[in-house]
């Protein structure tokens, strides 16, 4: 547990791939500041390495990762591969976008905690973040 | 591992950790600042200040680039402001540096301000040092500001990079009195937009005024940029290892450095006692008591703030 | 329109009404809510008579169809001459399964193509970049030379057909692999038909798929419009497009003012090159959403031809009334359908047809009811492409020309609309043009707050959404899903190996070399893009060439 007087949730806010589409991860971006998170929005075309990267420099708590372009199945599960070859394996991965929901078992067993579907209410969302966060 | 171990040993983890404690005022933070200490003083460290739109992290991503090409490595502390009303912040500043992300050679760090006044973060400092201990040659804090209050960047580095843009009103005109002779070098970003000499002309014209007022030894130079093509960049970055080459030969950089050292233990110690005195004998009823006490007329501001410095021991009269 | 003495009259029956009828109901039976609004936030009165119209002027606001302001329509007879194009938007996975859709949609009656390009394609990389892992032939079809386009139009006449690319920053890439195909099958340039996206605008504004900074993709914009005006006569140069800034989240108003606002920054860029503005502006096409809300939509239509048209004229000088002209290909809204009960999109679809084809549009493209969560399959395809069909043929929208004319709510917000992009166009034109309202993240950020605020009402169940915030119910996952065969990336990547083993490299050089040269120089690049796709250059070949030329570039982003 941290003894800080100003802890503060830190959630990286990525979009993988070439994917374009990004009215939702900016809209969550501004709700997880108004819920009093730091959010890091690394914009569009990050590969998964540099997903992990910014999580490794920012000390991110949360790796919320969306797609509409139907990469998940690649992306979702080398992204927690990659945080737990580098010793993450306590930051939570939370994913959005299109993802049918026969891949998400997948994505689940792979180690994405949870997957927001579209027409998540926003707070859902925060509120599984600040249960489920890790303590640093 | 303890984090000063894996900082000095080279652990991204450690130093991401360090600076996460030290952003949360968690008391362990500073046993390992202790032991990292020894360690600094080796970093040349670089503000690049200017108000927002003007292109600053561009201009840290291409002058980082051309930094690395020199063989220096780079830490960055990209410095936004936090939500006043939930405290939350969003920081974009790496969306604009995507090329260096995976080059082991640079860390960026986004910061909020959390509440902190002067355009820093009150953590910022101190991650300046820890990046300083892991071994970065170079370090960039980059902040937004052209404000007299928004300035506090230029106590922790030793140049100061101003960006301006033409076309955002009559910039030169509008400062205060200070901002100019805070930057070291000035730096004219979108130079390909119209307004660009003009700009130029504004600062000389001003510099020249400046100079012969205080007879300045340093003038600095005026560096037209386009960041996003890279234009300029080079040349700023010959600018700013002649500014350093100055400090040094100057005995500039000495006093700078020993100027600061003294601004920081005060610093800590004003902050310590104030916090002793906050979490000690000013928080919940009993404060509420004595303020009551000087409401009804029973007793003065003045003789209350000398009995609570009395309380930890320091019997001395106040001053302001 | 209306006498004094006539609206008089009906301002004091209406006080009464209010007074009277009116108020006895309202007493008992209080509305069900207090405020009413459109789905963009225009507040809507309980009822409109001619006092919301009151200066009303027929000749100066409607005109007639085919004639200037356009508001009633572009063509004099509109749908009783001609039905709009039905074009539904295809590709996916490899040339040959597009092909096969192409031809399949073509049997079905659809009259006109669209490709669907994957995403390397659109951001200018080939399938074997690090950064297409994994987005091979997803969501459209993986097109890296003209090998691949060759495969993709097989057995499809040129000279019969027209085809709509969607495609921005490498747009002269795609078209100049498009011509020299026409060139294979005997097809003369002034033959081929058809429209390239060709919008970067949109792409820094919200789409994404930019590749060079604004300076030099603009200059290749306008190199593909002018050579077009001398070579290909019958292509539409460039697709105006508000669909996805509407997507992003922008109001019906924003929508049209953004776009309009981005024509304005093209045609400007033609005029600067020195193109005279009635040779370039008639091939001017747009793009345009569909959201339910059928009324607003229908005067958004209205409005905007109407201030396009004013914009043109007096904006420009143009004197063809043909460059006044908006006309527009208009995609039913992939935002407004759901995940949940995905049947119910059909319905959703079929309202925003009806809209476009009530709002006088020259093309469109119906979504298929799964595609929030995948791609279309070819069931839905079909029943997407008989909703357009059903409201062509049987819901009468298309026997009469603008049948909502005169509506004195409809003609209320077509004003109210047009009075809203005026304010946008002022604002940007304040800030220095619309490049500039982009770079300093206005656009973006109006987007945004728009989308926020909808979000919210959402959440906070001030509006409803079927099947989101109300009537929701449990259902079991939609099973019949069509997924990309993940095989295809390493198909493309073996066709791009022996593309590379087999062209003559000498050929393949030089045209990359003479390209670099044009690129740095005034001179028009398509003619120098035309003969690198033949020499078998790749998309991402040629755009490496114009990143090591012009850059490459990183929006700021505005969150």
């Amino acid at each position: 547990m941290s003894n800080g007087k100003d802890r503060k949730i830190k959630v990286i806010v990525a979009k993988p791939g070439l994917d374009g589409h990004d009215r939702g991860a900016k809209l969550l971006a501004r709700v997880f500041a108004e819920a009093g998170m730091e959010v890091i929005y690394t914009g569009l075309r990050q590969t998964p390495e540099m997903i992990v990267q910014t999580a490794i420099q920012e000390d991110a708590d949360v790796v919320g990762i969306s797609s509409l372009s139907g990469v998940h199945n690649y992306f979702f599960p080398k992204v927690v591969q990659l945080l737990r070859e580098n010793g993450l394996a306590d930051v939570l991965v939370v994913g959005g976008g299109i993802i049918p929901a026969e891949d998400i078992p997948k994505l689940k067993e792979a180690g994405v905690a949870e997957i927001f579907g579209p027409g998540t209410p926003t707070q859902k969302i925060v509120d599984f973040i600040k249960q489920n966060v890790r303590k640093k | 591992m303890e984090l000063a171990e894996g900082i000095l040993d080279g652990s991204v983890k450690s130093l991401a950790r360090l600076i996460s404690w030290l952003e949360d005022d968690d008391e362990r933070a500073y046993e390992e600042m202790r032991r990292l200490y020894p360690h600094t003083g080796n970093a040349y460290v670089v503000g690049i200040t200017g108000s927002p739109g003007a292109g600053k992290s561009t201009l840290t991503d291409k002058l980082t680039q051309v930094l690395r090409k020199k063989g220096y490595t780079v830490g960055i502390i990209a410095v936004d402001p936090s939500s006043p009303f939930t405290g939350g912040a969003v920081l974009g500043d790496r969306v604009r540096m995507s090329n260096l992300c995976l080059d082991p050679g640079v860390y960026i760090r986004s910061m909020a301000t959390r509440g902190h006044l002067g355009g820093v973060a009150r953590a910022t400092n101190d991650a300046v040092r820890a990046l300083d201990a892991f071994g970065k040659d170079i370090i960039i804090i980059e902040t937004v500001g052209v404000g007299q209050d928004e300035i506090d960047v230029i106590k922790i580095v030793d140049t100061t990079i101003l960006v301006l843009v033409p076309g955002m009103g009559d910039v030169i005109q509008s400062m205060k009195a200070g901002v100019m002779e805070i930057a070291d070098i000035f730096v004219i970003n979108k130079a390909d937009h119209p307004g660009a000499d003009q700009l130029e002309t504004e600062i000389n014209v001003r510099l020249e005024q400046d100079k012969q007022a205080k007879d300045r030894k340093w003038v600095p130079p005026v560096i037209k940029t386009v960041a996003v093509e890279g234009k300029g960049v080079n040349d700023l970055a010959a600018a700013l290892e002649r500014h350093r080459a100055y400090l040094e030969e100057s005995g500039e950089l000495e006093i700078k450095r020993k100027k600061r050292i003294k601004e920081e233990i005060l610093s800590l110690v004003e902050s310590t006692l104030l916090k002793l005195l906050q979490e000690k004998f000013m928080s919940g009823d009993s404060f509420e008591d004595i303020i009551d006490e000087i409401m009804s007329g029973e007793n003065d501001p003045y003789s209350t703030a000398r009995e609570l410095l009395k309380r930890i021991g320091l019997d001395v009269t106040i001053q302001q | 329109m209306f006498d004094k003495k006539k609206l008089n009259d009906i301002k004091q029956k209406k006080e009464q009404w209010e007074g009277g009828t009116l108020k006895k109901v309202l007493d008992r039976f209080p509305e069900r809510k207090e405020k009413f609004t459109t789905i963009s936030g225009i507040e809507v009165d309980r009822l409109y008579s001619p006092l919301n119209i009151e200066d009303f002027d027929y000749n100066e606001k409607l005109g007639f169809p085919g004639q200037y302001p356009f508001t009633r329509g572009v063509q004099p007879t509109m749908y009783r001459g001609r039905l709009w194009t039905m074009r539904q938007y295809a590709g996916f996975g490899t040339a040959e399964e597009t092909n096969k859709r192409f031809k399949y949609l073509l049997e079905q009656g659809q009259t006109g193509l669209s490709v669907a390009f994957h995403l390397p394609t659109q951001a200018g990389y080939d399938s074997d970049h690090p950064l297409s892992m994994g987005e091979v032939g997803k969501v459209g079809v993986a097109v890296d030379s003209i090998e691949d386009m060759k495969v993709l139009f097989d057995g499809i006449p040129l000279d019969k057909v027209t085809t709509s690319m969607t495609i921005n920053a490498p747009a002269t890439v795609l078209l100049a692999m498009y011509l020299a195909i026409a060139e294979e099958q005997g097809v003369p340039f002034d033959k081929v038909g058809g429209t390239v996206q060709n919008d970067v605008l949109k792409e820094i504004i919200c789409r994404g798929q930019y590749i060079f900074p604004p300076q030099p993709t603009m200059r290749l914009t306008v190199d593909l419009i002018e050579y077009c005006y001398e070579h290909v006569p019958r292509w539409n140069t460039i697709s105006i497009s508000g669909y996805h800034i509407r997507e992003a989240g922008a109001t019906a108003a924003q929508e049209m003012a953004f776009t309009i606002a981005d024509g304005i920054a093209y045609v400007q860029a033609c005029i600067d090159r020195g193109l005279a503005v009635d040779s370039f502006a008639p091939r001017l096409s747009f793009f345009f959403n569909a959201f339910t809300n059928v009324l607003e939509e229908v005067a958004k239509f209205r409005a905007g031809r109407r201030y396009w048209a004013r914009v043109m004229k007096e904006r420009f000088g143009a004197k063809n009334p043909k460059s006044m002209m908006m006309r527009y290909h208009v995609q039913t809204g992939g935002v407004t359908l759901t995940a949940q009960q995905p049947l119910n999109n059909i319905v959703r679809v079929a309202l925003q047809a009806y809209a476009t084809a009530l709002g006088g549009a020259q093309s469109l493209h119906t979504n298929s009811y799964d595609e929030a969560l995948c791609l279309p399959t070819e069931q839905a395809v079909t029943v997407a492409l008989r909703t357009q069909q059903i409201v062509a043929e049987e819901s009468g929208a298309t026997e009469t020309i603008d049948p909502l004319a005169g509506s004195f709510y409809v003609e209320a917000l077509t004003d109210k609309i047009e009075a809203q992009i005026d304010e946008y166009i002022k604002k940007i034109d304040e800030l220095g043009g619309t490049l500039k309202a982009i770079e300093l993240g206005y656009i973006q950020k109006e987007i945004q707050e728009s989308a926020y605020r909808f979000q919210k009402e959402i959440e906070s169940g001030e509006r409803i959404y079927v099947g989101i915030n109300k009537y929701v119910m449990e259902e079991p996952p939609l099973t019949n899903i069509l997924k990309v065969d993940p095989k295809i990336g390493e198909m493309q990547v073996e066709r791009l190996k022996k593309l590379r083993a087999e062209r003559d490299q000498k050929k393949w050089k030089e045209a990359l070399e003479k390209l670099r040269e044009v690129s740095k120089s005034d001179e028009n690049v398509m003619p120098a893009v035309i003969e690198a796709v033949k020499a078998r250059a790749t998309v991402g070949e040629i755009c490496d060439v114009w990143r090591d030329v012009y850059g490459e570039y990183r929006p700021k982003e505005f969150v």
